[in-house]
């Protein structure tokens, strides 16, 4: 990568800055015929200002999930069960549903997985920033003054995400755009109003190989012009290896194990997350072996307090079937393995 | 942040009035466009259209005054037959009034009514419908139920109904269809909205602050109104159908105001002798309804996903 150069946070805990966004056990659940799903069992997370923080795990692992409790938007039948989500300080469960409002696309914004849907195809693209810059821009002045200067920001916002000719395309509707132009635009609509939080979900699952390090490069390279935080929630560890500060790896609806990106990656502790490197095809080394994680996601209804990997891991030990919390496993590092603790003994 | 937008001054002159090509590019438009390649459809739609510009245009075109009697015409038949002229072309009736002429300004009451009861009737099934496919729970409902019970009463039945009750005049009329009208827009709004609320782009809005009024207004209307423009244009046929329908009952228009339905009405008695008093009226309005149905057959087909390409 060549455009990220900027100033990691610094990876010890303890004088890191204060997290824009700290997560704290939280809980959602989903009521279904089948019983009571627990999509986020007891998530807790922080976000720095000014970091990428990677959030991986395969479909149904919860991270969508949690992102979407972050932002208030669970939708029936499911409900944030506990649990705290500050941000900057404030309870966002604790917030009425117009604060909330008001913080959206202001403070958090969010960028949907497909943004060949997620762009209303009756409203031409320019219509669509001005839409978010009306809702939450407060210092526009009223009248023809502030819709030339929201006209002009908009302008701006698609000039920065990268679209040729801004003022022209304008006036133009989603279907003229093309899959990788349209999620530059849902970037800028998101970025619309400088949040200071930017939750990408699967920002490059429905884009070639090509156009999805184009558009991962241009999340960096906002970040660094913004000075935002970014959340890459993807399945794709390439991405967050490249791209990601520090990662968050999640199974089953909890978090399983979270540090620093390359150290995670080089050394992974969690065999989960050692699984997931394995499953990755390596151009530079043909005759590595594929090795996939073999069984299934547990089903979310009523887990017995077990390790939810026990079925799928190769290193279980009848010890495993009492169930662990997070455990510490190096500077600014934790994982949720009874083999960790094990391994500094040994 | 400064960030140099190149050609700025150019672009936001072009926004400022934004252009009509691409304008023309919203999917709305791409429809309309291919309405227009369905011959059959854009016929009808030129009818339709004529019949409008009558109807507006009636003092103008109209060669007699639609309620000057004259005795001596009495019964007078078309021009082409024995007995006819050509100042009165289609014949006149019982009382010699000029039928072309009634039919011309007939058109004022068919299509006016027609199109007041559609936008009442549009307007609420809208409001209605938004309501109750976004916001579900008991506004839903209280909505939905309140549609099944009127579904229930016979349209005709309700309306004469209504109209013993108000009374005879041109906005009770529009008042009494329009009290059962609105229940299909809501119905079809409703559902378009129940599909649309679970797309992604609403979601996106929400993620980005907007509110419930702003999420149906600006992210679910604009991507409903194809279909909700559709069965507008077939619900008008209809609506035209049943206001002849009370006009002939004598519940409608009262006389000597010419209305297509009383025309009808007025030429029963004399079906042997005068077929035209009744005939003349009764085309016209057979012309009207069945340009209009085809040309929502037209848009249906444009309108409809499946129908396309």
């Amino acid at each position: 990568m060549t455009t990220t150069t900027l100033p990691r946070p610094d990876t010890a805990a303890g004088d890191r800055p204060e997290p824009v966004l700290s997560v704290r056990d939280l809980r959602t659940a989903f009521k279904t015929s089948h019983g009571i799903v627990r999509a986020v069992s007891g998530v807790s997370l922080d976000v720095y200002p000014g970091e990428c923080l990677g959030v991986v795990g395969e479909s149904g692992s919860g991270k969508s999930v949690t992102f979407a409790s972050v932002m208030g938007l669970v939708k029936k039948p499911g409900w944030v069960e506990d649990g705290e989500i500050l941000y900057r300080g404030r309870d966002l469960t604790r917030l009425s549903d117009r604060e909330l409002r008001a913080l959206r696309g202001k403070d958090i914004a969010m960028t949907m997985q497909d943004a060949l849907t997620a762009l209303n195809p009756a409203l031409t693209v320019g219509e669509q920033i001005l839409e978010v810059l009306r809702a939450h821009a407060d210092d526009l002045p009223r009248g023809r003054a502030g819709r030339a200067e929201a006209r002009r920001r908009a302008v701006e916002m698609l000039d920065l995400v990268g679209i040729p000719s801004p003022a022209d395309r304008l006036n133009e509707y989603p279907h003229q755009f093309s899959g990788g132009m349209r999620q530059r635009i849902m970037i800028a609509i998101a970025l619309a109003c400088r949040p200071r939080l930017l939750i990408a979900d699967e920002p490059t699952t429905a884009l070639d190989v090509t156009i999805q390090a184009q558009v991962l490069e241009l999340i960096a390279d906002i970040r660094a012009r913004l000075g935002m935080s970014v959340v890459l929630i993807t399945h794709d560890l390439g991405v967050v290896a490249e791209h990601c500060d520090r990662v968050v790896v999640m199974y089953a609806g909890q978090v399983v194990e979270t540090g620093p990106t390359r150290a995670v990656i080089s050394d992974p502790k969690h065999p989960y997350t050692q699984g997931l490197l394995d499953s990755i095809p390596r151009l530079s080394d043909l005759s590595h072996p594929i090795r996939p994680i073999q069984g299934q996601v547990p089903e979310l209804i009523d887990l017995p307090p077990e390790c939810r990997f026990i079925g799928r891991c190769p290193k279980r030990t009848p010890d495993c079937r009492t169930g662990i919390d997070m455990r510490p496993a190096g500077p600014g590092r934790a994982a949720r393995c009874i083999l960790v603790g094990e391994e500094t003994e040994a | 942040m400064t960030t140099a937008v190149p050609a700025s001054s150019a672009g936001a002159s072009s926004a400022a009035s934004p252009d009509r090509a691409a304008r023309t590019q919203s999917p709305f438009w791409r429809n309309m466009r291919k309405f227009a390649d369905n011959r059959l459809a854009l016929a009808s739609g030129v009818v339709v259209l004529l019949f409008v510009v009558m109807a507006v245009a009636a003092p103008l075109i109209a060669p007699h005054d639609p309620n000057a009697t004259d005795l001596f015409r009495r019964l007078q038949p078309p021009a082409w037959m024995a007995g006819g002229e050509w100042a009165y072309p289609l014949g006149c009736d019982a009382l010699g009034r000029d039928i072309l002429s009634r039919i011309i300004y007939g058109a004022r009451i068919s299509i006016f009514i027609g199109t007041a009861v559609i936008l009442v009737a549009t307007t609420i099934g809208i409001l209605a419908g938004l309501a109750a496919g976004y916001l579900r729970g008991w506004v839903d409902t209280a909505i939905s139920r309140l549609v099944d019970i009127l579904l229930a009463f016979p349209y005709l039945i309700f309306a004469i109904g209504l109209m013993a009750m108000m009374g005879p005049g041109l906005s009770n009329i529009v008042i009494a269809l329009a009290y059962k009208e609105w229940v299909i827009p809501c119905r079809v709004v409703r559902g378009e909205t129940l599909a649309a609320r679970e797309m992604e782009y609403v979601e996106a809005a929400r993620a980005l602050g907007a509110g419930r009024a702003r999420i149906m207004w600006r992210e679910i209307l604009p991507n409903i109104l194809s279909p909700v423009v559709v069965v507008s244009t077939i619900r008008m046929a209809n609506v035209i159908i049943l206001e002849a329908s009370l006009s002939f009952l004598g519940l409608g228009v009262q006389p000597p105001t010419a209305s297509w339905g009383s025309m009808v009405a007025d030429g029963r008695a004399f079906m042997l002798e005068a077929w035209w008093v009744s005939t003349f009226p009764g085309l016209a309005i057979l012309l009207l309804v069945l340009s209009l149905n085809v040309a929502s057959q037209g848009l249906r087909d444009a309108f409809d996903p499946k129908f396309h390409d």
